[in-house]
């Protein structure tokens, strides 16, 4: 019975086990408060009690659950000497690079910039000298759709991530970016980055996932959070480019407070498994998210996308949009829910899920849904999967355009209305220079 | 100079035979017009020869200086030099036409070959000025929203741009007033030389008085059935189709 139970809870935490845990703890600066130590072994409790998804499970529904494994992993504990170069070329406002969870290297911001307030430092630093910001905002909303045991996880094994602070009316023109890189064959990383952005301050944040070879089975949870303060306009751009053989978690959460709004673009390239979890609360009226998503889903990838869009105020707006290019045996899911509480009167969601199915073996899966409580609302929401146009293809092919170049050539075409929701123009481009790269593959 | 020689051709689609024997020979410095009702086979000739994978070439043959076209996909030959200016070109929206054509030139290219980008835009530009096209036109989506006219010069422009040795005009007059068919014609005209041949297609006279071909064919249920130079047009002008089908029916009889 016992020898039973035990078994279990091995399974339960796969290569995560206490011993690996209170290694971890160990290895921490002595000087974080209390309290985040606290939390950390609350949240090593709840993931270890908690189960894996199962079959059944409705907030994992069409997803691969015998393929989520918690084996075979190592959590790294000498620094990295070197990381990869950095393949998206724009002028930044400041850096961190991260190399399995601890700050690799970084370009600090300008001096005018630190003098007026901005912040772009560790979660270790800032846990120490902005710790009530810290303790206010960092994991602060509960996860709700689904991934409650891998959020544990991270939350209790998570090393250093970034913290952003814009304060007050300040704008950051140059886009601030945050690397993260997991190196080793078996490298699991837990990054994570925070942003508070000030009453109306203005600031964009670039963040690149990727690994030191294409190769490396490697595991990933991390988790953002994103605050816009009464009037605070912030645009952010994850990319995920993990090796080909990862598995990923990645569980965002975006609080909009009044007549803020916030632009986010997640785009899906690497990893073997990757479940990305997307949560936005619309606090106060004026509150306004924009969730975009892209990804070019290939053969033996899953890209497994979980939205959530809640309303909980009046005249409060999102939008959100996803779109899918899937290749070769390709996977993805799309289930988004965008719930209107009942005071949230005069909303106004749109959510939008259109695959492009490069090949017939691909599967796409849409799960959009509505949770309506108000009755004087605007939702609207939509999925589509459609084919290349064989006359498309062919009038490609009539110019010369070889079907491969072709089908890329098509792909661009259906991501640039997402691209074009982005006002800066070096941006869009350096998106389409990375989106390429998985085309030259 | 290059030619296009059509031996013979039996195309079919769906098991429905549309072109039953058809040989012509375009050489270089030539505009061929292929005049004839509708739903004798006229589109079906030009898309069977650019390589649209609905059309069965069932037997004959198709060769670009000496070279057949016929086991080619449809990029390879126009790689070749084969352009087919379509009648309802497809709209390609997020696809710029800057981007467009560059990716079609960039096919042209050997493997690891870039195209030089500031080459390529003032090459560009000076076929748009040639054309009397506006430049901001570069950075609209190819074909998306563009009104008929505006779709017709989006052809021309791309087959000044790719420079073939044989275009393929299909019904290149349709939909247009007498302003655009004007400009798309005067584009025609100023890529007129010996170094392209042109197979116009057209159900009317019109196109002809803007773009005098140097011989004109009339194609009925799959075959040509007569030749003639630019007066034959004219005469078709007056007489009609049914003018053709009674000569016709004489000659059977």
């Amino acid at each position: 019975m016992s020898a039973s139970s035990l078994s279990v809870a091995t399974n339960l935490v796969g290569s995560f086990t206490a011993e690996a845990f209170a290694a971890h703890l160990a290895s921490l600066p002595p000087s974080l408060p209390a309290w985040w130590i606290a939390r950390k072994r609350a949240a090593y409790e709840k993931f270890a009690a908690l189960p894996l998804p199962a079959r059944t499970d409705e907030s994992w529904r069409f997803s691969s659950i015998s393929t989520l494994t918690l084996d075979g992993f190592t959590l790294p504990s000498a620094a990295a000497t070197q990381v990869p170069h950095a393949p998206i070329g724009i002028k930044k406002a400041a850096k961190l690079v991260f190399a399995n969870g601890r700050l690799f290297s970084h370009e600090p911001l300008s001096a005018e910039l630190a003098a007026r307030g901005v912040i772009v430092t560790t979660l270790q630093d800032a846990l120490v000298k902005h710790e009530a910001l810290v303790r206010e905002h960092l994991l602060a909303q509960p996860p709700k759709l689904g991934s409650a045991k891998f959020s544990a996880l991270h939350e209790a094994f998570l090393v250093d991530g970034a913290f952003i602070h814009i304060p007050r009316g300040i704008t950051v023109e140059q886009p601030i970016g945050v690397f993260s890189y997991a190196l080793g064959a078996t490298t699991a990383v837990f990054p994570h980055t925070l942003v508070v952005a000030g009453e109306n301050s203005r600031a964009t944040l670039v963040e690149y996932f990727g690994s030191g070879q294409d190769t490396e089975a490697q595991f990933a949870a991390g988790a953002n959070d994103l605050y816009a303060s009464h009037g605070a306009h912030l645009t952010y751009i994850g990319k995920q480019d993990w090796s080909h053989r990862a598995l990923s978690f990645q569980s965002n959460s975006t609080v909009v407070r009044r007549d803020a709004r916030v632009q986010s673009l997640n785009v899906h390239l690497g990893a073997r498994q990757a479940r990305h979890e997307s949560l936005s609360q619309l606090q106060a009226p004026g509150a306004f998210s924009e969730m975009l998503a892209l990804t070019v889903a290939e053969s033996g990838q899953e890209f497994d996308q979980r939205t959530l869009q809640i309303h909980q105020a009046p005249n409060t707006k999102s939008d959100l949009l996803y779109k899918n290019a899937l290749r070769g045996t390709a996977k993805t899911i799309f289930s988004g829910l965008i719930v209107v509480d009942p005071d949230a009167q005069k909303t106004d969601a749109y959510q939008s899920n259109r695959n492009l199915m490069l090949s017939d073996e691909a599967e796409a899966n849409s799960l959009p849904g509505l949770e309506i409580q108000a009755n004087d609302v605007r939702c609207t929401h939509g999925a589509t999967s459609s084919r290349i146009d064989p006359e498309q293809e062919f009038y490609l092919q009539a110019r010369g355009i070889a079907k491969a170049a072709a089908d890329e050539l098509l792909t661009f075409g259906f991501f640039e209305e997402v691209l074009n929701r982005l006002s800066a123009d070096d941006l869009h481009e350096a998106l389409r220079v990375l989106i390429q790269t998985k085309f030259k593959k | 100079m290059s030619q296009l020689e059509i031996k013979n051709l039996h195309v079919s689609i769906a098991d429905k035979e549309i072109v039953k024997g058809l040989s012509l020979t375009i050489k270089g410095g030539e505009v061929h017009a292929i005049m004839g009702p509708n739903g004798t086979g006229k589109s079906t000739l030009s898309k069977a020869i650019a390589g649209h994978p609905d059309y069965t070439i069932t037997s004959g043959e198709v060769l670009l200086d000496g070279v057949s076209i016929l086991e080619k996909e449809a990029d390879e030959r126009a790689r070749a030099g084969i352009f087919l200016a379509f009648q309802y070109p497809s709209e390609i929206p997020g696809v710029s036409i800057a981007n467009f054509l560059r990716a079609a030139l960039q096919a042209r290219l050997a493997d690891g070959e870039e195209i030089d980008a500031s080459g390529y835009y003032k090459r560009l530009y000076a076929k748009m000025d040639l054309l009397k096209i506006d430049r901001k036109f570069t950075s609209r989506a190819v074909n998306d929203g563009f009104s008929g006219g505006e779709k017709k010069r989006c052809e021309i422009l791309q087959m000044a741009m790719l420079e073939p040795k044989v275009a393929l005009m299909d019904e290149t007059d349709s939909g247009l007033d007498i302003d655009a068919l004007r400009i798309v014609a005067d584009g025609v005209n100023t890529m007129r030389s010996p170094e392209l041949g042109v197979l116009l297609i057209t159900h009317y006279q019109r196109l002809l008085d803007y773009i005098v071909p140097d011989y004109v064919h009339v194609m009925y249920d799959g075959r040509i059935v007569k030749s003639g130079d630019k007066t034959l047009a004219h005469e078709l002008e007056a007489k009609g189709y049914d003018w053709i089908k009674k000569e016709l029916a004489n000659a059977k009889a």
